[in-house]
């Protein structure tokens, strides 16, 4: 037996303009309960311009400690220098496990912390780990047709969590702000980030809990108004069919399926979408699906929770009607 | 220039996914493999930038025998020569340590991936690469112009774009708007049979896991049908029975 040594967990919080999001505190409720779990602490790490205030938020979804990196070198998103960071920070924590959201960013940070930890990697995590005679996570594979239990044997593992997978916990802890300041390689930050643009009144795809999608039965990009005002009435986000993104109609970034993206909101709402397999795989995980199609026939009805056969330029009016009355 | 361009071979879009020994196993009986989509979208650009002699595109497969009908679809479409690893692709981590190896010895201006495989959807190869190689890398692009030095790229962020410059090597994983797939035209399919395809035997590295099940999801209860005469019922229905909004 080798001398017992403390290990924690660490969290890579990622902030956008200074604020986390809602996957944020999903990823650090999540590495609470693995910290829980191992008896250990848990520890945030935050790199860029965040106020003490938000920073603190941590601490009610359990982090005890968070490491703050305000350099100014590093307040733009490089997945190199920030890999970097993370690593020294999990060296310094002793955190054999590091847990981060499942980002766009996330998705280009997990794998370079991952190799400079010689860390077994699960990215798409969907569960809480199995600790049961090893380490495994289940993960999402063939574009959500699937899940992929993945065993982990390395010494050192790193988890990015699918946003919507897991829920936010509170668990009030008192987070200390401790500031680090990470040796930052010259070489790291070489890719240098030139602008960015975001849409702050929309709410993004993946992040979203509620979306309404629409397909080629709305016959032109002309007749997404009455998707726009549902989704907006909801609070949801816009998303497309294949076909869709294709023809122009609506941007890439809204194309949810096999070959654009998978999510997994709360509530899913087809419009004239008859549910190509492909398109299934991205949506499938989605908790309550919702099919309005003219065709009885459509494959989208097996997969339903709640559907309704008919025009969606009837349909879809009356849906709006009633909830804006619901609303009140 | 010198582009590198790395190509997965994963079950076709429209495969039913089935297990075998006892969920053990992706069952391959009856399915068509194709080049992953995303890696299309990646040899299409690549193919643009080099378009009127400006360089050359070499594919990367991480693969045995079985995977060569997939490279010699990446010849066809326009890949000038094709390099297999011969090993069975273990996972994200072993895939790119194999193509960093090639990459140090063989020079390229940068390495192009797709955005994910569709099998495993690990999104980590690109990733990978760049810090086994230490250079940038860039994940799910949508955009990449080159000016012969440095390249000007657009990456999804949520609810937006961030526009990256990055000058010297550097490798990114592309999607959708990154190119037009390309379709190989007859011409392509003929040259692709003779186009040189090198074989090269893969190095060890360790392993850190690996899947050891795989699970389908669980089925949905049958749909409840509203008719469309009262199509606003749905909404009372997503409140006190779904409670989802």
């Amino acid at each position: 037996m080798g001398l017992e040594v403390n290990m924690s967990v660490l969290v890579y919080v990622e902030q956008a303009d200074g604020k986390f999001k809602k996957s944020v505190f999903e990823a650090v409720s999540y590495a609470k309960a693995i910290a829980d779990n191992q008896n250990t602490n848990l520890t945030a790490i935050s790199i860029g311009n965040v106020a003490e205030s938000e920073l603190k938020e941590l601490g009610k979804y359990g982090a005890s400690k968070v490491l703050n990196v305000a350099a100014d070198q590093l307040k733009n998103f490089v997945n190199q220098a920030y890999a970097s960071v993370v690593a020294e920070a999990a060296q310094k924590e002793n955190a054999n496990i590091v847990v981060l959201s499942n980002s766009f960013s996330g998705k280009g940070l997990a794998p370079r912390i991952a190799v400079k930890l010689k860390a077994g990697l699960v990215d798409g995590a969907v569960e809480l780990p199995n600790f049961d005679g090893g380490f495994s996570v289940k993960k999402t594979a063939f574009s959500g047709k699937a899940f992929a239990i993945t065993s982990l044997t390395s010494a050192n593992k790193v988890i990015a969590l699918n946003p919507n997978a897991f829920g936010v916990k509170e668990n009030a802890a008192d987070a200390t702000i401790e500031s680090f300041s990470p040796a930052i390689k010259p070489t790291d930050l070489t890719a240098i980030v030139k602008e960015i643009v975001r849409a702050t009144n929309k709410i993004s795809l993946p992040d979203a809990e509620l979306v309404v999608s629409a397909g080629r039965g709305l016959k032109g990009p002309e007749n997404w108004g009455m998707v726009e005002e549902l989704a907006e009435l909801l609070g949801a986000a816009t998303a497309c069919s294949k076909p869709v993104s294709d023809a122009d109609w609506r941007p890439h970034s809204e194309h949810v399926g096999q070959t654009g993206i998978a999510i997994s909101p709360n509530l899913y709402i087809a419009i004239g979408i008859s549910g190509a397999i492909q398109h299934l795989a991205g949506v499938s995980s989605s908790k309550v699906i919702v099919v309005i199609n003219k065709d009885p026939e459509a494959p989208f009805f097996k997969v339903a929770d709640y559907g309704i056969v008919g025009d969606a330029f009837e349909v879809v009016p009356k849906i709006i009607a009633a909830l804006k009355a619901h609303k009140g | 220039m010198k582009i590198l361009v790395c190509i997965s071979n994963v079950p076709d879009t429209t495969t039913k996914i089935t297990f075998t020994n006892d969920n053990t196993q992706f069952n391959t009986a009856g399915v068509q493999f194709i080049v992953n989509p995303y890696d299309e979208i990646a040899l299409s650009r690549a193919i643009e930038l080099c378009e009127g002699g400006k360089g050359t595109v070499t594919v990367i497969n991480v693969g045995e025998s079985a995977t060569e009908p997939t490279i010699r679809k990446a010849l066809a479409i326009g890949a000038d020569d094709a390099v297999r690893i011969d090993a069975a692709p273990r996972d994200a981590y072993f895939t790119a340590f194999q193509i960093a190896e090639y990459a140090k010895a063989n020079d390229f201006d940068m390495i192009l991936c797709g955005r994910e495989s569709i099998d495993y959807n690990g999104s980590q190869v690109a990733a990978m690469i760049g810090e086994f190689l230490d250079i940038p890398s860039i994940s799910i692009i949508k955009k990449l112009d080159y000016d012969g030095s440095t390249a000007t790229i657009e990456r999804e962020i949520e609810g937006g774009k961030e526009v990256v410059a990055v000058s010297g090597k550097f490798v990114a994983s592309c999607a959708e708007g990154t190119a037009e797939a390309k379709i190989p035209n007859m011409r392509g399919i003929m040259s692709a049979r003779t186009k040189p395809l090198t074989v090269v035997p893969a190095s060890q590295i360790e392993e850190l896991g690996k899947v050891s099940k795989f699970e389908t999801p669980a089925p949905r209860g049958a749909v409840k049908l509203i008719p469309a005469e009262s199509a606003e019922e749905l909404i009372s229905l997503l409140h006190t029975e779904a409670k989802v909004i």
